[in-house]
């Protein structure tokens, strides 16, 4: 096995459970924002990812606000990528530039279709997919090549993550894709948000053989019209009736403060509750916590689980 | 077959505006199965056109310059006398026409794909001309035509219970009819196996010469 690169690749290698956040630059040309939520998650995450154009809206670029995020707020960035705008030229020439400016994880991924974004007439690009796109990376820095066999110099240093969705029906096509993308060298996986401690082991047992690291996907929901929201826009979740109506008896009375209170405890309760559980059976080797636009909860979360193994 | 569909009438009389006379032709084959370019077709827009038609043909395969060039010889008068040509038939056939009869050529349908044909207006696309087949790998099922991604790893996570997030959940995900497919078969293998990069420069395509 080659060398970690990342302080995410080698806390897993070492054996911590790590933790790992999410942010989304916008479309906007004001990095404040980013660099503030970034600061926020990054006192509890090892590392953060940075969001590639989500729901195929175009938003400031994934590469270049990871690189504020490492530099600005000092938390190490998982650099998402997606095979949806850029052909194989320019995913080859963003990755040089990646490793070059000292990103050392990138998660790869198709990416949502343009139709459901923002510019929906767009030409969706797809010249490679998110399997290719972990070869690409491994020639990359493995080989120092890219796919067409052409010598880079310099060597690549990155890691390279894929994303894997334990609510999947039916789950064995899923399974079988990941096996794919294991036995191409992907280095670790990080899941669709799952509610469903069930799902969640379920997942486990079907790819614990690959052995690729799994972190699993954690939604905090910061209300309950947000949860609806997410129910209805997020592609391949299942959010179980027992969390609406924890959220919903939260808000039916009392001041806004309190309320907000009470629905960080109810999402601190809930997955800190499944985190730990799942933390138990061994095979789980970190959680992947995507608070939108509710920062505060990725610490109240990540302190929540590991009070329980103080 | 080619599978095409009309342009609005609006679209094709803003076409031919600019010339006193055209000339319409449409296809026997494809077009015709279609109901976009064939007989009933081509007479309906003469009629509509009234004196502007200087005359129509239905060429049993436009897009065989042969064939055309066959089919165009009796109305040879008519086209001379056109100064544009309609064509009821798919670009392949259209540019066909025009390099025959130097005419400016106004297209009055729209190709759409190469597809299966279950009953007059069920068209499905099935074949986006790639160059190289791959279906005996996917359980009989063009990726690249009917995943809206065109990819060779599939699926995505864009599915659920086997529908396609493109389009709302109502065609079926290509990757999920494959693994199916591949499972009935009893080669779950193929499905697993990774497919690499295609060429996908796609560069103009010409095969000419005799062998």
């Amino acid at each position: 096995m080659r060398g970690a690169f990342s302080r995410l690749i080698s806390g897993i290698r070492e054996g911590k459970f790590v933790y790992t956040g999410e942010v989304s630059p916008g479309k906007t040309t004001r990095i404040e924002r980013l660099i503030d939520s970034a600061r926020t998650i990054g006192r509890h995450v090892v590392a953060c990812n940075v969001t590639d154009n989500p729901r195929a809206r175009a938003s400031m670029g994934s590469l270049a606000a990871s690189v504020a995020v490492q530099e600005k707020a000092g938390v190490e960035a998982i650099c998402q990528m997606t095979a949806r705008d850029r052909n194989r030229l320019a995913l080859t020439s963003d990755l040089l530039g990646a490793s070059a400016l000292g990103i050392r994880n990138v998660l790869v991924m198709s990416g949502d279709h343009p139709s459901l974004g923002d510019n929906p007439s767009a030409m969706p690009v797809y010249d490679l997919d998110s399997a290719q796109m972990v070869e690409l990376v491994r020639r990359m820095v493995d080989d120092g090549t890219d796919l067409a066999g052409n010598r880079i110099d310099g060597e690549v240093r990155i890691h390279v993550g894929v994303t894997a969705n334990p609510n999947a029906d039916p789950l064995e096509v899923e399974v079988a894709k990941l096996e794919r993308k294991a036995r191409l060298g992907a280095e670790f996986i990080q899941t669709q948000a799952v509610f469903d401690i069930e799902v969640a082991e379920r997942f486990l047992d079907e790819v614990g053989g690959f052995g690729i690291p799994v972190l699993i996907g954690i939604l905090p929901c910061r209300s309950f019209r947000s949860a609806e929201q997410i129910a209805k826009s997020v592609p391949g979740i299942r959010i179980p009736a027992e969390y609406f109506e924890r959220l919903r008896g939260a808000e039916e009375l009392g001041e806004r403060a309190s309320v907000e209170e009470k629905v960080d405890r109810i999402n601190e309760e809930y997955f800190a509750g499944m985190i730990r559980e799942l933390r138990g059976t061994a095979r789980l080797a970190g959680a992947h916590i995507m608070g939108i636009s509710y920062d505060r909860i990725v610490g109240t979360i990540v302190e929540g689980v590991e009070r329980g193994f103080r | 077959m080619i599978i095409t569909k009309k342009k609005p009438f609006e679209v094709i009389d803003e076409g031919i505006r600019p010339f006193r006379k055209v000339f319409i032709v449409g296809c026997g084959t494809c077009s015709t199965v279609c109901q976009t370019g064939g007989e009933a077709q081509v007479k309906e827009l003469a009629e509509r056109l009234g004196g502007k038609c200087a005359g129509y043909a239905v060429a049993e395969s436009p897009c065989d310059v042969r064939v055309l060039r066959r089919d165009l010889a009796p109305k040879k008068g008519d086209v001379e006398s056109a100064d544009a040509i309609v064509t009821l038939c798919c670009g392949a056939g259209a540019q066909s026409v025009a390099d025959l009869t130097g005419k400016v050529v106004v297209p009055g349908l729209d190709t759409l794909f190469i597809g299966k044909i279950e009953r007059i207006g069920s068209f499905y696309e099935r074949c986006r001309a790639c160059t190289d087949c791959i279906i005996l790998d996917t359980g009989g099922i063009c990726p690249y035509s009917r995943c809206a991604k065109g990819l060779l790893n599939g699926p995505c996570g864009g599915q659920i219970q086997g529908k396609c997030e493109v389009g709302g959940y109502q065609r079926d995900c290509a990757w999920v009819l494959a693994y199916n497919a591949l499972k009935g078969q009893g080669r779950l293998e193929v499905f697993k196996k990774y497919r690499p990069p295609a060429d996908k420069s796609k560069k103009p395509q010409e095969i000419s010469g005799r062998r």
